[in-house]
């Protein structure tokens, strides 16, 4: 197939999806957020199945899955929620590099066990670099296919970039990336502007995933939170999945398409090993969280680097 | 977890908070100064200047500075030893790095729909509320929100107004608004409640420039009023 560039054509685009890479670092200056997967390592792992650079550029579908179809021969894969995927009328599963040829159609259904599917392809997705990432920033408007989710006739040119071995992963070793136990987090900047009760009352009690919720910022409902401090905070710089109380006392926790500032206190931020499982919380999810200390928080993700190298096939 | 270091020198002590596993928060202080505001921007020229991988990104606020960190190349302890580091060897003021930036905006009209509520609020003539709005020099004091955004001080009290009760549900790029004693313009499309006074035709954020945006956190802005013909002018050749 030498010289054949590879494209696949948007027959149905699903409820959002986007392009994404590794996210654009750099630049939270200019008021500009990382953007990036919301689940990190599933997005590796589609990557590395076909033997990709992890933070290749690929789809990120959410909720409900695109229909595509392949206009020429490609190896895919897909990782994260399972989203009842046919290609070319046979049911495929995730987590298995998949050959398709030209005129295939693979269409991704409604997700079941999660939020976010993530779909590879060998050389990964062609958009132009904007501040060095293909990540698509819906908020800013540019970034990925001009700056917006995918629509239906958009047709997506895939890099011929130099591609390494696709790796198979051993299934049962991901059991480990689905824990159903409390999201963990660690203290946040503004911690002490909530009482010990109060502070206590956000770690004990279940919170509901808002129907209000995209990549900025999860919005939870439950035990309102109060603060103490009666002055107003200073705006000032926000990090990934910091969890924020406004007025009304409904945490929020910001996430990757958040804004780099803002004016309401932090009470705790969840920690980078449990990211990913904030990017397949779906809607009327129940969430807990349990405090950590920022060393366990380190441990956490050094153990989750040692695993995730351990989950190749050899 | 270590709390708060000092740091030595000459410095007045700042404190160094970890904001998450993979961040910090720089605080120097409580009151909004342009002492403060000095020091923030120091450090994070300083830290930029570094072209440190590890350092992800560096969020400036009126009094802080948020450090982010790539939690596998670097630990909170390093990371405070860094910025220390960094802050006593570069304690001196912000060398031409900074600049004036004209913004030319069309007041009123279409352009400017809250412009004659801000009058009647600020108990003025719409000329007057244009006069003081176009005389004042601001600072950047950083850029968030959204992309581009700068957040500028330096406004006259007079014109102060509260938000909408109720945001628009599309502000146009380039409307220039206030909110509370703050004023700024809007680089993108978005939905906003800032009482809208006017427009500039410069596009204050554009992602395909290598400078995406025309101000950086410590630059001054200053605006100019200018008619509805040179508006359309200039829109034509910023395009």
């Amino acid at each position: 197939m030498a010289g054949v560039r590879v494209s696949i054509r948007v027959l149905k685009p699903g409820l959002s999806t986007t392009v994404q890479d590794g996210g654009r670092f750099g630049y939270a200056h200019l008021g500009i957020s990382p953007c990036g997967p919301a689940d990190r390592l599933s997005m590796r792992i589609a990557n590395r199945m076909v033997g990709n650079d992890e933070y290749a550029p690929a789809l990120e579908m959410t909720l409900m899955g695109a229909t595509l179809e392949f206009e020429s021969d490609a190896t895919i894969a897909l990782a994260g929620a399972n989203c009842g995927c046919v290609l070319a009328e046979e049911r495929v599963g995730a987590f298995t590099p998949l050959p398709t040829a030209a005129g295939m159609v693979l269409h991704c259904g409604s997700t079941t066990d999660g939020a976010r599917t993530y779909l590879a392809v060998r050389g990964g997705i062609e958009v132009p670099l904007i501040m060095g990432s293909a990540s698509t920033d819906v908020r800013g408007k540019f970034g990925g296919v001009e700056g917006r989710r995918l629509k239906a006739g958009d047709v997506l040119k895939i890099s011929s970039a130099g591609a390494r071995q696709p790796q198979r992963v051993r299934r049962e070793a991901l059991q480990k990336m689905h824990s159903e136990g409390p999201i963990r987090v660690t203290r946040g900047a503004q911690h002490d502007w909530f009482c010990p009760a109060e502070y206590g009352r956000f770690l004990t009690s279940p919170y509901v995933v808002s129907e209000q919720s995209d990549r900025a910022g999860l919005r939870l409902t439950g035990e309102a939170i109060n603060t103490v401090e009666r002055r107003q905070l200073l705006t000032d710089g926000i990090p990934l999945g910091a969890i924020q109380v406004p007025q009304d006392g409904q945490p929020i926790i910001l996430f990757v398409d958040q804004q780099t500032t803002g004016g309401y206190p932090k009470i705790t931020n969840v920690i980078a090993a449990d990211m990913h499982r904030v990017g397949q919380l779906r809607p009327r999810d129940q969430v807990r969280f349990a405090e950590v200390s920022i060393c366990q928080a380190f441990e956490a993700l050094r153990e989750q680097e040692r695993w995730f190298e351990e989950i190749w096939q050899e | 977890m270590l709390g708060d270091i000092r740091s030595g020198g000459l410095q007045k002590p700042m404190k160094m908070i970890p904001a998450s596993d993979s961040s910090v928060l720089v605080v120097f202080g409580e009151a909004i100064t342009p002492e403060m505001h000095r020091r923030v921007l120091n450090l994070f020229h300083a830290l930029r200047s570094r072209r440190d991988r590890r350092i992800r990104n560096l969020h400036p606020g009126y009094v802080s500075l948020l450090v982010d960190f790539d939690p596998l190349a670097l630990t909170h302890e390093r990371i405070f030893a860094l910025i220390e580091e960094t802050s006593e060897a570069e304690p001196g003021a912000n060398p031409g790095r900074t600049k004036l930036v004209d913004v030319p905006v069309h007041y009123g009209e279409e352009h400017g729909p809250d412009l004659a509520d801000v009058a009647a609020h600020a108990q003025l003539a719409v000329e007057e509320v244009v006069r003081l709005h176009s005389s004042a020099t601001y600072d950047v004091s950083f850029l968030g929100f959204t992309a581009g955004f700068a957040y500028l001080s330096g406004m006259p009290e007079t014109l102060s107004m509260p938000r909408l009760a109720t945001p628009r549900r599309s502000v146009v790029a380039g409307s220039v608004g206030i909110a509370g004693g703050q004023t700024g313009i809007y680089p993108t499309e978005t939905p906003g409640g800032w009482r809208l006074i006017g427009r500039t035709p410069l596009r204050m954020f554009d992602s395909r420039r290598s400078a995406p945006t025309l101000v950086l956190p410590g630059d001054q802005v200053r605006f100019t009023s200018i008619s509805r013909a040179e508006f359309e002018r200039l829109w034509q050749e910023c395009a």
